[in-house]
């Protein structure tokens, strides 16, 4: 009976999965097909797999100098954040102030302004301190972001930390900054992560700063991914190899953070 | 502990919007060596008068409601499906919700490139094999495929917010329901739907943000064409400043971003905070 029942979600929900997850297969394949394979004017099912194309995007372009500046921007915005929302987080989850409310709510409208408003000041004001196509100053956009996101995430995993236990500590005379260390730190260790790994996330799929702030010095993949536009040539197997190189990693992040992203997406509305 | 990110915050959005709003009243352009002058409202005034504006405007509206629509008609129902149990569920939601994490640029020439291509495309291909005329996609409908592309993107995050929600949902009471005869349609419409009003709002209000300002997808895919076919006020105002270099008029194009985010935000808090009262 319950096989019975199950039949029709399972089609169902089989179908849409494979439907939502198609592009990606047909780009994981396409990168594995030769240029001529992957332009052909009827679909080629059946191949001999290559990972020429890889080999091509990861030794003869500038892939891995992109990832890098990848790596950098993402991890190096994530730490800013983290570092300047892990204190905020902590004087408005402890010390509660009758602010700390509305505090929360005008950190979260900074979100409601759109980016583009801020694009003539800022590009003219990095043009005239030399720093435009510099990681230093996409790594400090990042982490201004993303700092609405990170601190109300933190200050939710703060308020989840009962008090009592932070007032024990304080009675073995435990220091503030031994109390936030081997305490408040430990105990909301997963939290925190989580909300990195989401900021990380972020981040490494950003492309309005990205495109319009860098270029070929300190652009990160999704500039490099843009530059495979261009209308000479199209070179379909190996745009499907760097892409795939370029979204995987971030991709299991994206699984391992599902949870993070409904709660830090929607400020808490949805848990 | 809070100064450091309150005043970072502060700095970073009202000094960028300060001289935004500065510059939208001067003539000013990079192409005539930086001189400026104060010219009152004339730039706003050039802006409403260009029908290229009103058409970016229609376009951003249009992406705007052409997504959240096809989201959220779409998110609630695999919700409602991925709520019963089936085998390999898990894995299959993985594969749902993966296009999620596509950056855009890679999401528009996928979509441009491997699906769409009215040669090399899938899309195209299969067209053939069953003896349709393939379609240029981003060339005949350009906006209609920007919406495509987003909506992909953008379902598997209302889907995973309703199926979080799904989990408070009252379980006896749609046992009861379906004791009392209520079919599957039944349950949807007058059990699931009215319970996934509160996540409803919230992912039209976080869509939103990102949609007003969508770029990258239309800057890899189309570059804002053909003509101004998609043009949004984002890619308006990067075309007037980064492209033609007339600082007065792209400051002037933000200001009236800023404006219109904000007429939307306001609009849509309205209509989800009734919905929200009327549960």
């Amino acid at each position: 009976m319950t096989r019975r029942k199950q039949l029709i979600p399972f089609v169902l929900g089989w179908s849409i999965a494979l439907a939502m997850f198609f592009p990606i297969l047909w780009m994981i394949l396409t990168s594995v097909k030769s240029e001529t394979q992957a332009s052909a004017s009827k679909i080629v099912w059946l191949f001999q797999p290559t990972l020429r194309n890889y080999i091509t995007v990861l030794a003869q372009s500038d892939y891995l100098h992109y990832a890098e500046n990848s790596i950098l921007v993402s991890f190096g915005g994530t730490l800013l954040a983290m570092a300047l929302s892990i204190p905020a987080a902590y004087a408005l989850a402890f010390h509660r102030t009758r602010r700390a409310p509305g505090l929360l709510a005008w950190m979260m409208s900074t979100k409601m302004m759109p980016p583009v408003s801020a694009l003539i000041p800022i590009y003219l004001l990095l043009a005239y301190l030399g720093l435009l196509d510099s990681i230093v100053a996409l790594t400090v956009i990042y982490a201004l972001m993303n700092l609405p996101i990170t601190v109300w995430l933190i200050y939710s995993y703060f308020c989840e930390i009962p008090r009592e236990i932070l007032e024990a500590g304080r009675m073995d005379g435990m220091s503030r900054w031994q109390e936030i260390r081997y305490l408040l730190l430990q105990m909301s260790l997963p939290g925190l992560a989580s909300t990195a790994l989401l900021s990380i996330i972020l981040c490494w799929n950003e492309a309005f700063w990205s495109l319009n702030l860098t270029t070929a010095k300190a652009g990160p993949l999704t500039v490099f991914i843009a530059t495979y536009s261009s209308p000479q040539g199209l070179f379909l197997a190996k745009l499907s190899a760097a892409s795939t190189l370029a979204i995987g990693p971030i991709l299991v992040f994206g699984w391992l953070a599902q949870r993070q992203l409904v709660r830090g997406l929607t400020f808490g509305a949805v848990k | 502990m809070l100064w450091p990110s309150v005043s970072l915050l502060l700095v970073w959005m009202i000094v960028p919007l300060a001289i935004t709003l500065y510059f939208s009243v001067r003539r000013y352009s990079l192409m005539r060596s930086g001189q400026t002058r104060f010219n009152g409202l004339e730039n706003y005034w050039y802006l409403l008068r260009d029908p290229g504006f009103l058409h970016a405007v229609v376009n951003t509206l249009l992406i705007l409601a052409g997504v959240l629509a096809s989201t959220i008609i779409f998110g609630t129902l695999f919700a409602w499906l991925y709520d019963y149990e089936f085998p390999g569920k898990r894995v299959a939601r993985l594969l749902v919700i993966a296009p999620f994490f596509v950056m855009p640029t890679v999401n528009a020439l996928l979509w441009k490139d491997l699906m769409m291509h009215p040669i090399y495309g899938f899309l195209a291909a299969l067209a053939r094999a069953v003896g349709i005329n393939p379609i240029d996609w981003f060339g005949r409908v350009p906006l209609t495929s920007i919406i495509i592309l987003l909506s992909w993107q953008w379902l598997p995050f209302a889907f995973l917010i309703f199926l979080t929600a799904m989990q408070s949902l009252n379980r006896e009471q749609l046992e009861a329901a379906s004791l009392d005869g209520a079919g599957p349609w039944q349950t949807f419409w007058y059990q699931i739907l009215p319970h996934l009003r509160r996540p409803i709002g919230a992912v039209i209000m976080i869509e939103a943000i990102f949609l007003l300002s969508v770029f990258a997808e239309i800057f890899a895919t189309t570059g804002g064409g053909p003509g101004t076919a998609t043009t949004n006020l984002t890619y308006l105002v990067y075309s007037l400043g980064l492209l033609q270099f007339d600082v007065g008029l792209a400051s002037a194009g933000g200001i009236v971003a800023v404006i219109f985010a904000n007429i939307i935000a306001v609009f849509l808090m309205r209509s989800v905070s009734r919905n929200l009262r009327a549960a």
